[in-house]
């Protein structure tokens, strides 16, 4: 499918504080690339403050993150660390806890809006694409302030999408979406998996997009808790988030 | 023991200070037309000189901060501004002081005292600015941005009223502090300069000392939240 | 993707959203008309006073109308955390910055472009006869406001109290745009018009002065 390789991502060390609060404390995880990772923990674990960093809108108070990459037919390779200059963020996509659209733009403007930012090519036949697999073609010309919360989320699911980003990171992507917005949820995250992305996603509550994860983390005070391994079984730990849902 | 080194020096500064104080009141020679009044430029004239080199360091301390993320930069920074601002209110109300007498009026804008008096403004609003930033990285950051800002525009200040004053000449008050100084009053205002700016650095290093402790405070402070923290996670794991 | 094209990418967007709904800009237009306005309250101005405090009176409505105009700059990012998502996308956070200073730039402009007309009406002032050059003054004290301004939106943000620091900041760093644009400007409205090279040149200087001083700090301005 894509021949943009699959990125990875290492956390070694990451502390981030906020002032006199301490949102991550020495977290030091690898996620291979290729890898669907499952993000678990109660509010204030740290998971969006994780995720923040990985999307390089933080940088951390001290420790490393670095990114490696594996070319798609090389999967089994050992990943190589991507060179500092070259920070990848045409191919990191981010749904977080806010839409990050403009309300008073049309979804289609939002969705041509970073196309243009990202340089991409055919733009408006990719918006056209990427409204109608949401759901949203009908509404392309309204304005995102008269969207419903779903409608807004699955525009948001949309704009991450958008520049075939190789590491997606999702906060909470679920919160909102109506059942076919799940549905259409699952079969994007299932799409993106077999394409050899890597997927990582928070979430503190039962979503069956969760039956995609190859492995489990969870976040307590800030630290790593749990963690199912990159070649290890997610499913106890996302049992016993399903048992607590 | 430092602390017997810290009381060495604050004797030896206050008495510089003394001397200093004395020189100016009663060696000085009485100046021709303003007699006792003029002796405020003893003290007007070094707390200029104390104000600028704060801000110089001011300056120096964002940049620092800026390039090293070193936390002592932020605290030079911010004790740096409180002390120039002091200094600055100061030669302000001495300015004033002497103006009046002297001259008959309240207040010139003339290039030195508006350039002075716009720093005063932009100084005491990088204090507000501090003051209205919750996280300490963030104030640190963003406050040595609008220092370095503050002190690129101290020079275009002196600047436009030079030129502006080139175009609406006025009488300059105050003098130019080197012209026709008699020797003697050269000598006393040394000595003044020396004293202020061994006081104003005395005043400096103290603020930093007490930034730093508050730092060193917050540091315990989170330690111990994190010893709390392990402590409770230890107990919580224990009963599943 | 270079820094200008990303900034006139962004610069359309902000353009857009303004022209959609328009209140900043009114806003900004009444503000500065009812500066204008009370002024004339405070004296009467027959043509040689008008002539002499005109150019103060227009430079002071254009600056408390355009700091009050820079707040949201920033501000208006932070309702859907917009701001993150430019930040994500492979831009320069100057272009992010320089997309949101020619916007400012442009919105001020439009302000003057409907002030100074009155202004001349209201304070008898023949701008005729140099219309082309005072546009040329207009436009570098507008520049220096907003780069400063926008810098200072981005440096407000964070902070409390956003409405009142902006214009508290703001207003003492363009003291000296204010002395030279005014001087300016008076040259251009006296008995003989003419147009002042150095105060032109200090303008310009001080634009310099402060963009570069933009583009050096502009990663602090942004960064988390």
């Amino acid at each position: 499918m894509h021949e943009a390789p699959s990125l990875g991502i290492s956390f070694d060390r990451v502390e981030k504080r906020f002032g006199p609060f301490v949102a991550l404390r020495g977290v030091s995880l690898e996620i291979l690339p290729g890898e669907f990772v499952a993000l678990l923990g109660p509010n204030g674990a740290g998971k969006t403050t994780l995720l923040r960093i990985a999307a390089l809108l933080m940088t951390p108070t001290s420790g490393t993150v670095s990114f490696t990459s594996a070319s798609e037919r090389a999967r089994h390779a050992v990943p190589q660390p991507v060179p500092d200059g070259d920070l990848p963020k045409h191919l990191i996509g981010m749904v977080a806890h806010s839409t990050l659209l403009y309300d008073e733009l049309t979804a289609a403007e939002n969705l041509t809006l970073f196309a243009q930012l990202y340089g991409l090519d055919d733009i408006r036949v990719r918006v056209a694409n990427a409204l109608q697999a949401c759901g949203l073609a009908s509404r392309a010309a309204s304005l995102v302030r008269t969207f419903s919360r779903g409608m807004r989320q699955r525009l948001a699911i949309a704009r991450a999408l958008l520049h075939g980003p190789r590491l997606l990171l999702l906060d909470e992507p679920a919160a909102g979406l109506d059942r076919q917005g799940l549905a259409w949820l699952g079969e994007t995250l299932a799409r993106l998996r077999s394409g050899g992305a890597t997927v990582v996603m928070s979430t503190h509550a039962r979503n069956e997009s969760l039956d995609l994860a190859t492995r489990a983390v969870s976040l307590s005070g800030g630290r790593v808790e749990h963690d199912s391994g990159p070649g290890g079984d997610p499913r106890p730990l996302l049992a016993a988030l399903r048992a607590e849902a | 023991m430092r602390l017997k080194g810290r009381l060495t020096i604050t004797a030896l500064v206050a008495f510089l200070l003394f001397f200093a104080g004395y020189a100016a009141l009663f060696i000085a020679p009485d100046e021709r037309t303003m007699h006792e009044i003029q002796r405020v430029f003893y003290v007007h004239l070094p707390l200029w000189a104390a104000m600028y080199s704060a801000l110089v360091v001011a300056f120096i301390s964002n940049i620092g901060w800026l390039a090293t993320r070193k936390p002592m930069w932020d605290w030079l920074a911010v004790s740096a501004v409180e002390v120039g601002v002091v200094c600055c209110t100061g030669g302000l109300i001495t300015g004033v002081l002497w103006g009046r007498p002297a001259w008959g009026i309240w207040w010139t804008w003339d290039a030195r005292l508006t350039t002075a008096f716009i720093l005063w403004l932009l100084y005491v609003s990088y204090l507000l600015l501090r003051g209205l930033i919750e996280d300490p990285q963030r104030r640190a950051t963003l406050s040595a941005v609008f220092g370095i800002f503050a002190f690129l525009d101290a020079p275009l200040v002196y600047a436009a009223n030079r030129l502006w004053r080139t175009q609406h000449p006025a009488p300059v008050i105050f003098g130019d502090a080197n012209s026709g100084l008699d020797p003697t009053m050269g000598k006393v205002l040394v000595a003044c300069i020396a004293a202020m700016l061994a006081v104003m650095v005395l005043v400096l290093v103290d603020r930093y000392r007490l930034e730093r402790l508050r730092y060193e405070v917050d540091e315990l402070r989170l330690a111990a939240d994190a010893r709390a923290a392990d402590l409770n996670s230890a107990t919580a794991r224990s009963p599943r | 993707m270079t820094a200008a094209r990303a900034a006139a990418i962004l610069l359309a967007k902000e353009l857009r959203l303004e022209f959609r709904t328009r209140e900043l800009l009114n806003a900004t237009i009444v503000f500065a008309l009812v500066v204008i306005v009370l002024f004339s309250f405070s004296f009467d101005p027959t043509a040689a006073e008008s002539r002499r405090y005109g150019p103060g009176l227009l430079w002071i409505a254009f600056l408390f109308a355009g700091s009050l105009m820079l707040h949201p700059s920033f501000a208006r990012e932070q309702s859907n955390q917009t701001l993150d998502a430019l930040r994500m996308a492979p831009v320069s956070p100057f272009a992010i910055l320089l997309g949101k200073m020619l916007a400012n730039f442009v919105f001020l402009s439009l302000a003057e472009v409907v002030l100074v007309p009155v202004f001349a009406v209201l304070y008898n002032v023949s701008i005729a006869g140099v219309i082309g050059r005072l546009i040329v003054v207009l436009m570098l004290g507008t520049l220096g406001v907003v780069i400063t301004g926008t810098v200072f939106s981005a440096v407000s943000a964070h902070a409390r109290m956003r409405e009142l620091l902006l214009p508290l900041l703001l207003l003492p760093i363009l003291a000296p745009l204010l002395i030279a644009a005014v001087e300016a400007t008076a040259s251009l409205f006296a008995e003989q018009p003419s147009l002042d090279r150095t105060w032109l040149a200090f303008l310009a200087g001080f634009d310099i002065v402060f963009l570069t001083a933009s583009w050096l700090l502009c990663d602090f301005l942004l960064e988390e």
